[in-house]
């Protein structure tokens, strides 16, 4: 296809993409390293005959609308912003440092500042919920192989429910059952013999619902990945170990799973770039109290009535930078395809 | 596999049967709960004396005189204007999907055509474009759209959806294409057509699974999107997913969580007649992803 032709096919989506993703990220840099300008006070003094004079301080607004009109991003600040408290917080952290006798001590302060807190549920999630997901994808996906085939499409259908389902849906579905009030709530209670344990209470319980929505959202995923995969299986290959006599679990160890290998990695990198942004489990589950996320932390900035536009922006820096890391091994992975290829 | 299935001892047999119906289980019973809830009252639904009553409806009994009752659901369609939610919902998924194929069948049909080394690094960055998370996008398009004051209508959401949904469609678009031969649209251009031609009436006509199967998924983002729409969107324009997260806000004080219930019921349901007719098309997008890496 010749160079000319290219450009114009590929334009519309080329610009759409320039303007709303590569712009907005260029906008959100600019906009993490300025603030707003604070609002212009004067002093007026008025004088009454007898009383005296006074010294008013008051707000000038003309002067304050003229310098935020003339100037819309704020003035220049520099990495103030990334440096402060709710976020990299550097000066809390050296005295945290300085002042801890053992790596645990640095480890429950730290969790006192609010992105250390979110970033440590952020990690904690994606790396706990993305082995468990290829773990159950893949025990559904040989299980449902395994079933009568005029079973297998009503079996998909329902196991396609968490996945497809609005995220914020299934975390509400998912916590309205969970709620002390609700039917697994109560029946947990009831387990555990302790009526007043609840979701609300305890930031562990807490946790290990949000994983568990994490794995139960997202377990279908790869389970029709796997599945697909495994419908390529080699059969002559399954066949020859058979008459060998290798047993079922000697099949999966050395055919079945490397196999499917590549797709493995494959649900493990989409799924570590997704867990990774987790988000709307926390505001369906209400667990703002006991569990934040990077994303949670960005999206309750840009909301409310003061929108905090420069710290969203900063933290949206540093889970960029995060999203980058993440990404670095499927970026190698492409170019790597790429280059066997050609 | 018929084969393989007898030999399975029955002891392997009974696991996996037991394995899936638990699964199955744990997939569908919450959809299903939720369901049997939205007809009955508060107190039923979130019993605090005894669980049975979610089942039996006692509270709804003694409330209404029988054990199901729809006022979840006139509350939040009526009241509370959901249907003004849903029709927005519509309207956005209707354009963003109708947009995205049109623009992204043009670029995905040209980078599986073109063999130059950019289309490579193109579909890198639409890659990279797509782990971004979009809330940190939102977090760039507040300033400016404030400024240009297009913040919180619909045709901006829709612009915005359509952008953060280009780079998947380009990637699935993409390796659809690569599945239609070459020599086609080759053959139509020695006959004398230009390149467009030669993708209007020859490509076209070939494309509709692909472009079915990507549009199904273009429609799931927009439709399930929470980030974008309710941070982009006024208050009178709202979708239905941040229209619920609403209710939340409002209705935990109120004491009328049914309405959310009702209305997380109303916005499943869409979903779950998708899934039963478009079950094929969602398993081959998703595996598509997967085999093309």
């Amino acid at each position: 296809m010749r160079h000319s032709t290219f450009f114009w096919f590929v334009l519309p989506t080329a610009s759409a993409m320039v303007l709303f993703i590569a712009f907005p990220i260029f906008s959100v840099l600019v906009q993490s390293v300025h603030a707003p300008h604070p609002v212009v006070l004067v002093e007026v003094e008025t004088c009454t005959p007898l009383v005296g004079c006074t010294v008013e301080t008051t707000m000038d607004q003309d002067a304050t609308k003229a310098i935020r009109e003339a100037e819309p991003l704020g003035r220049f600040i520099g990495l103030e912003i990334f440096f402060d408290r709710g976020h990299l917080a550097v000066k809390e952290v050296r005295e945290i440092i300085r002042n801890s006798n053992s790596f645990n001590e640095v480890f429950s302060k730290l969790s006192n500042l609010p992105f250390y807190r979110a970033l440590a549920f952020t990690l904690t999630f994606t790396f706990i919920v993305t082995p468990f997901v290829i773990i159950f994808g893949f025990l559904i996906a040989i299980t449902v192989n395994a079933i009568s085939s005029h079973l297998k499409g009503l079996v998909i259908f329902f196991s396609l429910l968490p996945f497809v389902v609005t995220q914020l849906i299934g975390a509400l579905v998912l916590f309205w059952m969970i709620d002390s009030r609700g039917i697994l709530g109560s029946a947990v209670q009831w387990l555990a013999s302790d009526p007043n344990l609840s979701l609300k209470a305890s930031t562990g319980v807490m946790w290990v619902s949000l994983i568990i929505y994490g794995i139960w959202h997202a377990a279908p995923f790869a389970f029709v990945i796997f599945y697909a995969g495994l419908q390529t299986l080699p059969q002559d290959q399954i066949e020859a170990a058979k008459i060998d006599g290798a047993s079922r679990y000697q099949q999966t160890k050395y055919i079945i799973i490397p196999h499917l290998f590549p797709l493995i990695t494959f649900v493990a990198l989409i799924q570590l770039m997704d867990n990774f942004r987790v988000f709307e489990p926390i505001v369906g589950f209400n667990a703002s109290a006991h569990a934040q996320s990077l994303s949670w932390f960005i999206f309750n900035d840009l909301g409310g009535e003061t929108r905090q536009l420069s710290s969203a922006a900063a933290s949206s820096v540093l889970t960029i930078i995060g999203v980058s890391i993440l990404l670095f091994p499927v970026l190698f992975r492409t170019w790597r395809d790429f280059r066997e290829r050609t | 596999m018929a084969v393989k299935l007898e030999k399975r001892p029955t002891s392997l047999k009974v696991l996996i049967y037991a394995f899936i119906v638990i699964w199955l289980i744990v997939a569908a019973f919450p959809f299903i709960w939720t369901v049997w809830g939205s007809f009955k009252v508060e107190l039923d639904f979130f019993s605090i004396s005894n669980w049975t009553n979610a089942l039996t409806g006692e509270r709804t009994k003694a409330e209404y005189g029988r054990p199901f009752t729809t006022t979840g659901y006139e509350g939040a369609w009526i009241e509370n204007h959901f249907w003004r939610n849903s029709l927005n919902t519509f309207i956005i998924c209707f354009f963003v999907v109708c947009t995205s194929l049109t623009i992204g069948t043009l670029g995905g049909y040209a980078l599986s055509r073109s063999s130059y080394q950019y289309t490579f690094w193109l579909l890198v960055i639409a890659l990279i474009f797509r782990a971004m998370p979009p809330i940190t996008l939102v977090a760039g398009y507040m300033l400016p759209f404030f400024e240009w004051n297009i913040w919180g209508i619909l045709p901006t959401t829709i612009v915005v959806l359509v952008a953060i949904n280009q780079p998947f469609t380009l990637w699935m678009l993409h390796s659809f294409f690569q599945n239609i031969p070459k020599e086609l649209d080759e053959s139509a251009k020695v006959d004398g057509c230009t390149q467009f031609e030669a993708f209007r009436f020859v490509i076209i006509p070939a494309m509709w699974p692909g472009v079915i199967t990507t549009g199904l998924f273009s429609f799931l983002l927009a439709y399930n999107d929470f980030a974008v729409t309710s941070m982009l969107l006024a208050e009178n324009n709202r979708t239905m997913v941040p229209a619920i997260a609403a209710f939340l806000g409002t209705t935990y004080t109120e004491g009328n969580i049914m309405f959310a219930v009702a209305a997380v019921v109303s916005t499943t349901i869409p979903l779950f007649l998708l899934v039963m007719f478009f079950q094929k098309q969602i398993v081959s997008g998703l595996t598509a992803g997967a085999v093309k890496g």
